[in-house]
């Protein structure tokens, strides 16, 4: 017998306050624990679709001109040639303080040139980072693979006459072309498509890019911040970022984090007040109980390990409850709260965001410790002070 | 040397009321071994009187010392240590934990000892034994008749091994038989050299005590020595 089970003892036999003080920890934890999981799939799931979105940062060449184009129709004749940018610079955007942030840099090499006996405009890509960027595009056939490959933008297709398969020679060279790209409805339908470093090649422009698209994760750095930290390493090329849907909707998780943070202090602050009158009352029921105690000789602390070894037991509990029910909330609320619903039919559902955090789970056991504590700090202190004689006396 | 000293104890208490003088310059020397009986009317300061003895509130003035250690001159905690290890307490109606066994209210001293669990067990069991209550240690207080409740009181203060039993009307609300068996435990325990201070307010307990002291508005009024006269004639 230790102190311990006398603690565990009072505990089972007086189930109507352990049910009391739980369910005043449970509802304050588990409250935390769903609007932080909440919030934490949702901004998970937008920054995904970050991903998704394609690039939010664009680098092309520093030009002294404006733009003499608008709508796509450039007015030609005006624009001076400009430097295109350095193939080997690109290595600096992964020096920058947040490139941890940057998921893909897709570098491009534009010109035109005769196929088929018209003008297409041909873009050499790094086929990895591209479709990675571009994750809508869909490909009939086969994706580039090879240095001979071409892959075609659908009206190109349509425009050139081709088909997969189909044998092309682009100024004296051979390729196959491989796949074509399904109708996007943007500028890339018009494209030829092959792989930097033979566009490059063709278009008499090794190792210089006319154009890169970054895709940045950032949910909690503004993308203007990265801007500004890819200008300083490469501060001979414009970098802007492309302003997007997505980051309202970043803003917006964070304020509903926000909001979150302070109804869960609320709840919190309720649950903790909850354990405080349960435990107060506890304590002046137990007078005499704790009057025999310091009588056998139990020192103060003694009674206060009792008392908070009790909340102590009761947290763990409430914590470990209130995270599996958090949880559950969340997971249940989850479906109403996110905009992928809508088309779910991908077999990809949000739920695939929630996660188990072992951190979450930790941090929802201490928390309840902590406020069960906090809370049950003063009625264990206001018991050791009893003073035995005349806790005795009370009948 | 006695195993209690008490000098010029006094003990006030101050309450909205005004002052009560429970404790008028007390002097009381007592030898090891006694079983000594605390009488006097209701409120003549015997429970403060055995309160003090017992370390649990603080005297006005004066002094008690026991085994030689200056109770009221320990620092901090070291009054509950004494407590744990010079004294046992019964008190006036039972005071058992209800929701802890016979066996586990008899262990409740031990919990915050540093012993082996089975030593606890076996010295619980044995001082269950010794009150004759070794056959209800799984039982709660609430299943056991008011005499085995005081029996596992009793049992309770003695399972550390106190050189001193303190009892505050322990008898006092059990029947008559009830009573006798609880006072011959008691006597049992005094045959085997346990020193006990009972109060008691019931007269026909002379019987049982060696030494017993009247009390009245807080004074001794009264000290005799030896067995009462009806009791000796039996022996
Ligand atoms: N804690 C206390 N506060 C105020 N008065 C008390 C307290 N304890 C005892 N008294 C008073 O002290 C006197 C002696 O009490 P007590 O020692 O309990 O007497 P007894 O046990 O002989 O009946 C009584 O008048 C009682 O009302
Ligand atoms: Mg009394």
């Amino acid at each position: 017998m230790r102190l311990e089970t006398i603690t565990l003892s009072n505990l089972r036999r007086r189930k109507g306050r352990l049910i009391f003080l739980v369910a005043g920890l449970l509802l304050g934890v588990g409250t935390v624990v769903t609007l932080l999981s909440l919030s934490r799939a949702l901004t998970a799931e937008a920054q995904h679709k970050l991903e998704n979105f394609g690039a939010n940062i664009l680098l092309t060449p520093r030009s002294d001109n404006l733009s003499l184009s608008y709508g796509g129709i450039a007015l030609g004749g005006v624009t001076v040639e400009t430097e295109d940018i350095r193939q080997d610079d690109l290595a600096l955007i992964r020096t920058i303080p947040n490139s941890r942030n940057v998921a893909v840099v897709a570098p491009k090499t534009l010109g035109a040139v005769q196929l088929n006996g018209k003008r297409v405009l041909l873009m050499g890509v790094d086929p990895s980072q591209e479709f990675a960027l571009k994750r809508w595009w869909q490909v009939e056939g086969r994706p580039l693979s090879a240095d001979d490959e071409l892959v075609v933008g659908s009206s190109a297709a349509r425009n050139l006459g081709l088909s997969i398969g189909d044998k092309v020679s682009l100024r004296g060279e051979p390729f196959t072309v491989s796949g074509i790209l399904k109708q996007t409805g943007s500028q890339d339908d018009h494209l030829v498509l092959a792989s930097l470093p033979v566009a490059q090649g063709l278009l008499g422009k090794p190792g210089r890019l006319s154009l890169v698209e970054v895709s940045a994760l950032c949910s909690d750095c503004p993308v203007e911040d990265m801007v500004h930290q890819i200008s300083s390493v490469l501060p001979d090329v414009e970098v802007h970022a492309i302003q997007q849907v997505v980051k309202t909707r970043m803003h917006a998780l964070e304020e509903f984090r926000r909001f979150s943070l302070t109804v869960a202090a609320v709840v919190l602050l309720v649950g903790g007040m909850v354990v405080f009158v349960t435990m107060m009352g506890a304590v002046k029921e137990r007078t005499r109980e704790i009057g025999i105690f310091r009588a056998i000789g139990y020192r103060r602390s003694h009674i206060m390990r009792l008392i908070l070894g009790e909340s102590i037991i009761v947290s763990v509990f409430s914590g470990v409850l209130g995270y599996l029910g958090g949880m559950t909330v969340t997971w249940a609320a989850l479906p109403f709260l996110s905009e992928e619903t809508s088309h779910a039919s991908h077999g990809e559902t949000v739920s695939h965001w929630l996660w188990w955090h072992p951190e979450l789970a930790a941090g929802a056991v201490i928390l309840a410790v902590v406020i069960g504590c906090l809370a049950s700090f003063y009625p264990a202190l206001h018991a050791s002070r009893m003073d035995p004689s005349e806790a005795l006396r009370t009948l | 040397m006695s195993l209690i000293e008490i000098r010029e104890l006094s003990k006030r208490y101050t309450g909205d009321a005004g002052c009560v003088e429970a404790l008028r310059q007390v002097d009381l020397n007592l030898e090891e071994g006694t079983f000594l009986g605390v009488l006097g009317p209701s409120g003549s300061g015997k429970s403060t009187l055995l309160t003090l003895l017992g370390g649990l509130c603080h005297p006005t003035s004066g002094k008690i010392c026991i085994d030689g250690i200056d109770l009221y001159e320990l620092p901090g905690e070291k009054l509950a240590d004494f407590r744990r290890e010079y004294v046992g307490f019964v008190f006036q109606s039972f005071n058992l934990v209800p929701y802890l066994t016979a066996l586990e209210n008899v262990m409740v001293p031990l919990a915050v000892r540093a012993l082996p669990s089975r030593e606890k067990r076996t010295r619980a069991e044995a001082a269950l034994d010794a009150v004759g209550l070794g056959h209800r240690c799984k039982h709660l207080p609430n299943q056991l008749s008011g005499g085995e409740q005081e029996r596992v009181a009793i049992a309770r203060a003695l399972v550390n091994d106190p050189p001193l039993l303190l009892a505050d009307e322990p008898t006092g609300s059990l029947d008559t038989e009830t009573s006798h068996e609880i006072m011959g435990v008691l006597s049992a325990l005094h045959a085997a050299g346990q020193t006990i201070v009972m109060v008691t307010h019931n007269r026909e307990n002379l019987d049982y005590f060696d030494r017993a002291i009247q009390l009245r508005d807080g004074r001794i009024v009264e000290d005799r020595h030896g067995r009462s006269r009806r009791l000796q004639a039996q022996g």
